[in-house]
């Protein structure tokens, strides 16, 4: 098995506004991404050579041709969830990487306020057979975890929401500051905590929103970067792992952890030579779909000891001015989760921060970036991570 | 011959009572959830009848009720899925009449006879319905009873049975109706109830040559407890003579009322006791019971005791009409279940099989293909999880808009069963805020509601039934 590790760069990247995109369909969100991220690697559309297209609404690969008007070249549509962005990147490396292509793009997008959607992960229908009349959700599976960790840790609701609040309200001010966040506005703690109640114990500012946009990258053989710009960033490190409903079938899995998240950081640390996570990464881009995510990701990540995530939250360890940032473009909370296009978004906001282009929101001198995704539910989930870092 | 050889019972858990708002009646009566139906109540008795009875003894299940949940389709069938028998059985839905509880009772024991089967259950429910307020509803009440027949190891003998049809118009319910009608009350009861009965017991304890006195228990329907009073009085029997009614604790329980109190009979019987039965509908049937040696050896059955006396007082009426109505949606509505995705998967749905691995031992619900902690393939053994307890690992309280009021939140559990094993269930019969990581469960089949014309049912996890017993019996 070999490592692409510095093998292939990113050398051009666009991000929409996410957010209720009344006035844009998908294609036309598509087609601002592609855009930016032709101009921003200085290319035109028929320098591509391949495209892989995220997406988990649209069902074929060809709305992307038929949006940029691509001239017959392979279009690959992926899909893995909450991943499905990371997922389209991951298998352009792999293009790349093999030697088939030179220069490729990999894009998300999903329009999901066209389908009268008010929440993440509502499946309605009890289908076949299901334990609850009205539907899943995504809150539900999430609350099962938070639920878990509160009893695991011996935690009390009201310290235990309080943390929970603390990541809300950072992730609200990181999105404050910036202006393709869907929300762009800061809440305090109080509101946090005093949320109506979705799935107890999480409440409405647990949870991110539901939105539109889309996000592209342009990526090339590391060793022709430097003939679009100097300052490109690397691929590091790459993981996936996807569960076996292990947490739903064991009855020995704690459900205060995402294995799927460790065994793909485990992948991708291996890849970038990464040993000691918290102190060589710079900042990560993290799936909150919920507070109660971010706080166990933060632990599967290895940024912190098991249940001591707790105490660096509330240490401020991961703010935009602490040790290791987390989410610092504002995260799902700011942005919301069209689901294919998630992961793109967080690697523009490393690929940004790397170039020293994230206005007020920049990290000095970033180091690595990681970027994290997380699909389905705890118990059995789809983990994504992905190393990002500036040319040597 | 044919006799009793294990009862069970079941009651809802709910009670419109004093203190349910808009209930202005003096006694209680028992009302199922909004989950529940004459089949699940017909599960719930049927499972406590077996109690640990090797369930693939019984060789035949009959199903009776007057509210079964299709009228083309056998509710004997899924109860006897659910109870986890065997398949090379008898089964039929004995419906139509209040009486059609003991008229089951009758062919089973025919059956036994017959030596068609040696061991046959019975089950009867209903959950009927009149006019909200119209007053015929007062003492409508939900349950349900299961008996299993046999000819060895019998706790009561059937000694002998009598039966007589009688064609009258005093109470029916019309095809495509959901709701019971009578015709006026003097009519229905001096030229019906109060006539028949009275008739019909004469002449059997006439041919059985069996007096009044020899009787230690008398268990006889009846439509309130006036007329139960007057009953017993037109028979002669001694107040100590007849067995409760219960009708001011769970109200009059149709087709299954009937056997629920010869349940409570039998619960009380001494070896050597004989119990009369007299149950009216469409006429009328009449049974002389008598209690063997075994009759005290029979242990574990949550029985009529404790199924009447664990319960929850309801809020309010309307809370109740609103259950009712929501069962009674429009079967029509989306979201149904799929026939073929329960056809596959009825073992696990139904009978709630699970699997262990004959490799390394772990259980897993649903059956897996392949082994989650060892990844043998298809090597596996069925294990039932429905009489397994459990507790609950994690759970999250959903307060979803479009889920009814009377059901938010709804709880959804993850339960880890005693002796290993997890699975994901919604929960019932509990209160929300008294929902806590590593409470007590055990199981119990529920309906998901009907769509798409189909009535879906699963199990749920719910805290012990015992746990809502007063102190002094839990």
């Amino acid at each position: 098995m070999e490592s692409i590790k510095d093998r292939v760069a990113i050398v051009g990247m666009g991000c929409t506004k996410f957010g209720e995109n009344w006035d844009k369909s998908a294609e036309d969100m598509l087609v601002d991404a592609a855009y930016e991220a032709f101009e921003d690697a200085s290319i035109e559309p028929k320098d591509i050579q391949a495209a892989w297209f995220g997406t988990t609404r649209m069902g074929t690969a060809e709305p992307l041709a038929t949006a940029l008007k691509l001239d017959y070249i392979p279009v690959t549509r992926v899909e893995n969830l909450c991943a499905t962005a990371t997922e389209a990147v991951r298998n352009a490396c792999f293009g790349i990487a093999s030697g088939a292509y030179d220069i490729v793009l990999a894009i998300g997008v999903e329009k999901l306020k066209d389908q009268g959607m008010g929440g993440l992960g509502t499946v309605t229908g009890a289908g076949g057979n299901g334990t609850l009349e009205w539907g899943m959700s995504a809150a539900m599976f999430f609350a099962r975890m938070a639920t878990r960790y509160m009893n695991h840790y011996g935690l009390n609701y009201d310290e235990f929401k309080q943390i929970l609040a603390k990541i809300s309200v950072k992730n609200h001010y990181n999105g404050s500051l910036n202006p393709r966040a869907h929300f762009q506005r800061e809440i305090t703690e109080e509101q946090a905590i005093n949320a109506p109640i979705i799935c107890w114990p999480l409440g409405l500012y647990d949870a991110c929103g539901v939105s539109d946009g889309s996000a592209a990258a342009i990526l090339c053989r590391a060793d022709m970067a430097k003939n679009f710009r100097d300052d490109y960033v690397l691929i590091k490190g790459l993981g996936l792992a996807v569960g076996a409903r292990q947490g739903y079938l064991q009855s020995g899995y704690d459900m205060v952890h995402m294995e799927e998240t460790v065994r793909a950081s485990q992948q991708a640390y291996n890849m970038a030579g990464i040993r000691e996570p918290f102190k060589e990464i710079d900042l990560a881009e993290v799936h909150d779909c919920f507070s109660i995510t971010e706080l166990v990701t933060m632990e599967d990540l290895g940024f912190c000891p098991r249940g001591k995530a707790p105490e660096y939250v509330e240490a401020g360890t991961f703010a935009l001015d602490g040790e290791l940032a987390v989410n610092p473009d504002g995260g799902l909370k700011s942005f919301g989760h069209p689901i294919g296009a998630s992961g793109l978004r967080m690697i523009y906001e490393i690929y940004k921060q790397m170039q020293g282009k994230a206005g007020p929101r920049q990290r000095k001198n970033p180091t690595l970036g990681l970027t994290h995704n997380f699909g389905l539910n705890p118990g059995s989930g789809i983990g994504s991570v992905t190393i990002l870092g500036p040319r040597d | 011959m044919a006799g009793i050889v294990s009862y069970g019972a079941y009651v809802p858990l709910r009670r419109l009572g004093p203190g349910t708002e808009g209930w202005n009646l003096p006694g209680e009566k028992a009302v199922a959830n909004w989950d529940e139906d004459s089949l699940t109540m017909a599960v719930a008795a049927a499972i406590d009848c077996l109690g640990d009875i090797d369930r693939s003894t019984v060789d035949g299940l009959y199903f009776a009720s007057t509210t079964p949940p299709y009228m083309e389709k056998l509710a004997a069938t899924t109860t006897g899925w659910a109870a986890d028998l065997r398949t090379d059985i008898l089964t039929t839905d004995c419906t139509d009449s209040l009486r059609s509880g003991t008229t089951a009772l009758r062919l089973a024991v025919d059956t036994v006879n017959a030596g068609s089967a040696k061991r046959l259950l019975v089950t009867s429910a209903d959950l009927r319905m009149a006019t909200p307020r119209g007053g015929l509803d007062n003492n409508l009440g939900d349950g349900a009873a299961a008996l299993l027949l046999g000819d060895t190891d019998v706790i009561a003998t059937i000694e002998d049975s009598y039966s007589v049809s009688n064609e009258i118009l005093d109470m029916w319910r019309v095809s495509g109706s959901k709701y019971i009608r009578s015709w006026e009350d003097r009519f229905v009861y001096e030229e019906g109830y109060l006539k028949i009965l009275p008739e019909a017991v004469t002449r059997f304890l006439e041919k059985c040559g069996i007096k009044v006195k020899d009787i230690n228990k008398a268990v006889f329907y009846a439509p309130d407890l006036r007329r139960h009073r007057q009953m017993g009085n037109l028979l002669g029997f001694k107040p100590e003579q007849i067995q409760e009614s219960f009708l001011d604790r769970m109200g009059n329980t149709g087709s299954a009322f009937s056997l629920m109190l010869l349940v409570a009979a039998l619960e009380d019987a001494a070896p050597g006791d004989r119990i009369l039965l007299a149950s009216y509908g469409d006429g009328a049937d009449v049974y002389l019971l008598q209690a063997t040696d075994k009759i005290t050896a029979i242990k574990g059955r949550r029985g009529m005791k404790h199924n009447l006396s664990s319960k929850m007082l309801m809020r309010s009426y309307d809370e109740y009409l609103a259950y009712r109505e929501f069962a009674a949606s429009d079967p029509e509505k989306p979201g149904g279940a799929s026939a073929s995705v329960i056809h596959r998967e009825r073992d696990a749905i139904y009978a709630l099989h699970g699997v262990k691995c004959r490799i390394c031992g772990t259980l897993q619900y649903p059956p897996q293909r392949v082994c989650t902690g060892c990844q043998a393939k298809d090597n596996f053994e069925p294990v039932r999880f429905s009489d397994k307890k459990g507790k609950v690992f994690t759970y999250t309280l959903k307060y979803s808009g479009d889920i009814p009021a009377f059901a938010r939140p709804i709880v959804d559990t993850m339960v880890d069963f005693e002796g290993g094993g997890r699975a994901i269930f919604g929960m019932t019969d509990m209160i929300a805020d008294k929902v806590k990581a590593g409470m007590d469960v055990e199981m119990s089949f529920r309906t998901l509601g009907t769509g798409g014309g189909i009535r879906n049912y699963s199990w749920r996890c719910m805290p012990p039934r015992d746990s809502w017993l007063p102190e002094e019996m839990g």
